[in-house]
């Protein structure tokens, strides 16, 4: 994806370059590209004033935050305590064999990243699975399969 | 708008707001809070609003979208008013039999109605599905009547009157006596008396002059989400919340520190934000009272540690969110070493609640040392999961069965865990223990943010201790050796035993392991991580 660092800067004033928002400016910039480029880390750095250690710092320290690019579709499994007790791991499991990847990593296609959460804040209706922001509650290892069938098919249908 | 020049203003405009509308008239409420959504209620309340424009029926029937309303098992939920109609687990399809029956002609439709399960029987009105029997919802009422984008609702119910109060009628210490006498105590885990911290933010000196306030919305107990619910159902109780604490300490900017894994409580704390500045309730010279505040929202990265005091300010400052040792309290130093007051969610929520019916309506409910009530996260191995609100001291076996229904498919409870990754698990055997503060601490727990996660007769305790000792693993920020390595080998402990290699004298090494942990970490998350594991030896050693 190519990096456009004028978006940087838009996002950057929206917030009036202020340091107290660098967790929040980084968040919009990895909506765009679903992970912070190299280039974009520097350029927050310059933009802030801040030490580029501090910026890498920040971008590695929360979970939220990825330095490798991402899929096309964000997988998330929420492992929280409710989603837990009601099953959530051997979900997880399925998931992984799914997709073949481990939790972090993405599909050979680039299409599907795999992270897990630790509560969504959706517990009643645990286990959860999200993909790119859509919920789906109540989890079972069966229903697992249907949830990627539909995204697989949609992408392969707007493709074709 | 124009914004609001006096307390007369707001008067004025409420009244307005009341006149234009009639408490008789037929409206269809859906709840669109995060759960909702999860099962489709976007498309529900979209169907309503297309399906009341065909029928002609525009302008005789309201339509609101609300945040959560607590039964989240039910959800999509659509509440029809005057009469309470509700039906659950609506779907698209169902809408427009819904407009032309019940809300043309009042016809109640039997298949969409709430089944008690306990005796097979339908209900009809909101107010009589068990669930909420038992509940007093104070803080959680409202949210079935504001449209969280709408401050009018809010304003409709008396919103932001206890800040007129305030500004126009007391004074800061009068408001600080009055919340001493209501008995408040923070929501965010510990239990800290609230005027305590704000006596202190507000006597502690400052190079400056700048004092700061921050709402703590980080929630990152695993299984609880009230705080999220808040947020998203009525931000404005809590932004009204913060600007009399504001007022109180003498703060002129306020943060509100929310985790990015609750996109709609961001949106829609930043929408009541925009139109609480334009109604003049924040910014410069609030309600034409001299006092200038104003909020900020600032979003957390998904870190746990974030929540704890100082780790939250050094992540608020743009910098790694590692927490510090607290011999210099926040109230002192917090935010750029000025004097800062941190809130949850909850507690802020509470304070316009105390203000506009006082202290002693206020401090007759709950327990002797825990005042008010308490939303808890109902949740895990029971049948009605959802948030539920009650005074503090009902006890578990209320909560579990009461309101909770009991424990699917005739299982046996086994144990109720409380107070998150810093709580314990209860067991079965303490049933009719009542929950407070010091009730549940003495008992070995906690009350956290208030997760009540429910386990049955198949879920494993020592699994569960396992799962709260990686968690806080993978949480710790690693700064300080007892909490970073001591975790790290109960989690090694507690995997032998799991997977069968335990030995009988690993217990003892856990209960000493946990002891200095607890003991000698620099912040509260090493200093409560141990609890899981020695409640968990405490009552099911046996197993
Ligand atoms: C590891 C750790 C995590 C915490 N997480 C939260 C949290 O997510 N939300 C919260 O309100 N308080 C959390 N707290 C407690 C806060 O540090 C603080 O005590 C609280 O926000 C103060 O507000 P209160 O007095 O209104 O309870 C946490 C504490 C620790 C030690
Ligand atoms: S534990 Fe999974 S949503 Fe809360
Ligand atoms: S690393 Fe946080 S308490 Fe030790």
């Amino acid at each position: 994806m190519e990096i456009d660092l004028k978006k940087v800067d838009v996002i950057v004033d929206q917030y009036g370059c202020n340091r107290d928002s660098l967790i929040s400016i980084l968040q919009d910039i990895q909506a765009g590209y679903h992970y912070l480029p190299e280039e974009v880390i520097r350029q927050v750095a310059r933009r802030l004033d801040l030490p580029l250690i501090q910026v890498y710092g920040v971008a590695t320290f929360f979970k939220a935050f990825s330095l490798k690019p991402r899929g096309k579709h964000l997988v998330h499994v929420c492992l929280g305590t409710a989603c837990h007790v009601r099953g959530a791991p051997a979900v997880l499991d399925e998931v992984k064999r799914q997709l073949g990847v481990e939790t972090g990593d993405t599909t050979k296609d680039m299409k599907f990243t795999l992270e897990t959460v630790n509560c969504l804040g959706a517990c009643a209706l645990g286990p959860i699975v999200v993909v790119d922001g859509n919920y789906q509650g109540k989890m079972r290892p069966g229903k697992v399969k249907g949830v990627f069938k539909q995204y697989r098919g949609a992408i392969e249908g707007k493709q074709a | 708008m124009n914004k609001l020049r006096s307390a007369a203003g707001l008067e004025q405009l409420r009244n307005r707001i009341m006149s234009q509308r009639d408490p008789e008239r037929t409206c269809v409420v859906t709840s669109v809070g995060t759960c909702g959504l999860a099962r489709g209620a976007a498309g529900v309340a979209q169907a309503i609003a297309t399906e009341l424009n065909k029928d002609g029926l525009k302008g005789t029937v309201d339509f609101r979208t609300t945040g959560c309303h607590g039964f989240c098992d039910i959800e999509p939920v659509v509440v029809i008013y005057p009469k309470r109609i509700v039906y659950c687990h609506v779907t698209t399809a169902d809408v427009p039999q819904i407009i032309s029956e019940t809300v043309a002609k009042g016809k109640v439709i039997k298949r969409l109605l709430y089944t008690n399960p306990a005796t097979g029987r339908k209900i009809v009105r909101e107010q009589n599905i068990p669930f909420y029997g038992k509940q007093y919802r104070l803080l959680t009422d409202s949210i079935r009547f504001v449209d969280p984008h709408n401050i009018e609702d809010y304003i409709a119910l008396g919103g932001y009157t206890a800040l007129c109060k305030v500004l126009f009628d007391m004074h800061p210490e009068e408001v600080l006596d009055e919340i001493s006498k209501s008995g408040l105590r923070g929501r965010g885990g510990a239990g800290f008396p609230t005027f305590r911290k704000w006596e202190a933010a507000r006597n502690a000196p400052s190079c400056d002059g700048v004092r700061y306030i921050i709402c703590n919305a980080d929630e990152g107990d695993p299984g609880a989400y009230m705080d999220r619910s808040l947020l998203e159902g009525n931000p404005h109780s809590v932004i009204e919340g913060m600007i009399i604490g504001a007022r109180t300490i003498g703060s002129h900017h306020g943060y509100v520190y929310v985790r990015n894994e609750y996109p709609l409580a961001v949106d829609n704390l930043g929408i009541a934000l925009e139109q609480a500045r334009q109604y003049g309730f924040l910014g410069k010279d609030i309600l034409g009272s001299g006092f200038d505040f104003d909020v900020k929202i600032s979003r957390g990265g998904g870190a746990f540690i974030c929540g704890e005091s100082t780790a939250l300010m050094a992540s608020l400052e743009g910098r790694i969110g590692e927490p510090r040792p607290k011999h210099i309290h926040t109230a002192l130093k917090g935010l750029y070493d000025r004097p800062t007051n941190l809130n949850n969610v909850e507690t802020w929520a509470n304070v316009p609640l105390i203000i506009n019916r006082g202290a002693n309506w206020y401090s007759k409910i709950g327990t002797e040392g825990s005042k008010g009530t308490k939303i808890f996260s109902l949740v895990g191995k029971v049948n009605n999961t959802g948030l539920v609100e009650v005074p503090m001291g009902i006890t578990l076996k209320e909560m579990v069965y009461d309101i909770g229904g009991g424990i699917p498919d005739g299982r046996k409870l086994k144990a109720i865990q409380t107070g998150g990754p810093s709580g314990g698990c209860i067991p079965e055997s303490l049933i009719d223990l009542p929950v407070d503060f010091d009730k549940l601490t003495e008992a070995g727990s906690m009350m956290g943010s208030g997760g009540m996660i429910v386990m049955d007769e198949d879920n494993c305790m020592v699994d569960m201790a396992r799962y709260f000792v990686k968690f806080l693993t993978e949480e710790s920020c690693g700064k300080c050796v007892p909490c970073r390595e001591g975790l790290d080998r109960m989690l090694d402990i507690l995997t032998d035993i799991t997977e069968g290699r335990g030995k009988p004298e690993d217990i003892e090494l856990l209960e000493e392991l946990g002891d200095v942990i607890k003991e000698a970490s620099l912040c509260g998350l090493g200093g409560t991580a141990p609890n899981p594991v020695l409640s968990t030896i405490r009552y099911f050693h046996t197993f």
